[in-house]
């Protein structure tokens, strides 16, 4: 469950890299990678174990100056999880 | 143009470097070239770095270093700090012989990013005798030191009829080994699999109940251990989209320089493959009739040049396509489509014909005197 205290880190062996070639971020992980939208990879760099799921909420929603994405970002915070790029930290 | 299938253009995002052909083992599976030990020249370290700096511009980004055995690099550790710093994600692919706790550090503190090791199979007489090499407790032995250095376990099982009976057994291991991550791979039959296709390949129904034990497996150990499951497509309908499409995404260089689409390529007839230490990584990629070779539809023949599913499966593999028929641009015969899908169901009959002989042929194992003799 993700709750506004809620802290993410990228899981063991995944990197979220600049790709300039692609001019996107990918994540890299043993043998594959996912090449990133740029909303998921906003989301995805706020993911660094230090900031509450809530402060991501904020913090996003004054980079983009906007209310309302809450939902949003739960959902891909969510497949992240589901897919084992991030791991929920203590 | 609009309503026309496309063919993805791109540029390489896998590249493989096969550091060196030589190895200290054995495997019958071994998917090396089979004329191997004609091919001793290993491209330097300055040659491998070059190759590197020139790939990651291109835009590459995954670096499998592989062989043969790479541990057997003396360079290894310097090849990894280079790819590291130009940003690569480094997997070191091997089958663990040898290695030792001082070398995963120094990989370590080199930036290397991740280690697969192979088991051959579950119990010692028939991993050691599979390896051609008493390797067992040794390969153990490394895959904790791994764990301990803080990388997860990245287990490969390669499967196949000598090993296939034993899915429970291989199953039960890795978990006593604390695998995070086991990669059951069906044999594709290149290389010396080819050359022991009728030893090697399964039966359907082996086949099947070995999957349906590793499927229920998987279900039981998810979120401790993933399991990759890789079938085998000689009992499939249709092809693997081979190579992701040739010459879109992966790169090969072999130790000797030679730049292949696909790892097999080397068998491929008059496909006359560039050498690295020729031309530079973007020419080879870009302009090398080889890479060129089989972008695109016009090269094929029917039935893939009129079918709808060209676009999903590029017509199958072109090194299955010639070890099967003969012609390169064939369709793959593993599709059911294809007029000569009766060569699939022959290799599977010979393999079945070695299995109930009672005097199945013997393996033959992947050295150095074997490859000078049958190369
Ligand atoms: S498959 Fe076996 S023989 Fe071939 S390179 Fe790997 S460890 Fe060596
Ligand atoms: S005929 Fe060719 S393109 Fe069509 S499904 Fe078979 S292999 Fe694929």
């Amino acid at each position: 469950m993700i709750q506004d205290t809620t802290r993410f880190g990228l899981s063991p062996l995944y990197r979220l890299q600049w790709e300039e070639s692609q001019q996107r971020f990918v994540m890299l992980y043993p043998e594959g990678m996912v090449e990133l939208n740029g909303p998921a990879a906003e989301i995805l760099k706020l993911c660094d174990g230090t900031r509450s799921f809530i402060d991501m909420v904020n913090a996003l929603e004054t980079a983009f100056d906007t209310k309302g994405l809450r939902s949003d970002i739960e959902e891909l915070v969510q497949a992240a999880l589901d897919h084992g790029w991030i791991t929920l930290l203590p | 143009m609009a309503g026309l299938p496309s063919y993805p253009s791109g540029s390489p995002r896998w590249l493989l470097a096969e550091l060196t052909y030589r190895c200290p083992l054995q495997c019958p599976y071994c998917s090396n070239p089979v004329d191997y030990a004609q091919h001793q020249d290993e491209l330097s370290t300055e040659a491998w770095c070059r190759v590197f700096s020139e790939a990651r511009a291109l835009g590459a980004v995954q670096l499998g270093l592989s062989g043969g055995e790479p541990l057997i690099r003396k360079d290894l550790s310097a090849l990894v700090a280079h790819a590291r710093e130009l940003g690569y994600y480094t997997n070191l692919i091997t089958s663990g012989y040898g290695l030792t706790e001082e070398r995963i550090a120094e990989l370590k503190s080199s930036g290397l990013d991740h280690i697969q090791i192979s088991i051959q199979a579950p119990e010692k007489t028939l991993n050691d005798k599979l390896a051609g090499t008493e390797s067992f407790e040794q390969k153990k032995a490394v895959a904790r030191l791994i764990k301990a250095q803080g990388y997860p376990m990245v287990l490969c099982v390669v499967i196949h009829r000598q090993n296939i009976h034993l899915m429970n057994e291989i199953l039960e291991m890795a978990t006593a080994l604390g695998a995070d991550y086991l990669e059951l791979a069906n044999t594709q039959y290149y290389g010396w699999a080819h050359l022991n296709r009728d030893q090697l390949m399964p039966t359907r129904a082996q086949f099947e109940t070995a999957e349906a034990i590793a499927q229920a497996y998987k279900e039981k150990v998810k979120g401790q251990m993933k399991i990759y499951y890789v079938v085998p497509d000689y009992y499939e309908d249709r092809p693997k989209p081979c190579m992701n499409g040739w010459g879109t995404t992966f790169l090969t260089v072999a130790p000797d320089g030679l730049a292949l689409p696909c790892h097999e390529a080397r068998i491929l007839p008059g496909l006359d493959c560039p050498n690295v230490q020729d031309f530079s990584i973007k020419e080879i990629w870009e302009e090398s009739p080889a890479f060129n070779h089989f972008r695109h539809f016009d090269w094929m023949e029917e039935p893939c040049k009129s079918c709808p599913e060209k676009i999903k499966d590029f017509g199958g593999c072109r090194c299955q396509a010639y070890l099967l028929t003969g012609n390169m641009k064939a369709t793959d015969p593993v599709c059911s489509k294809s007029p000569l899908h009766h060569t699939v169901e022959e290799a599977i009959d010979l393999a079945e014909q070695d299995r109930v002989s009672g005097e199945p042929k013997p393996l033959i194992f992947r050295n150095s005197g074997n490859s000078k003799t049958l190369g």
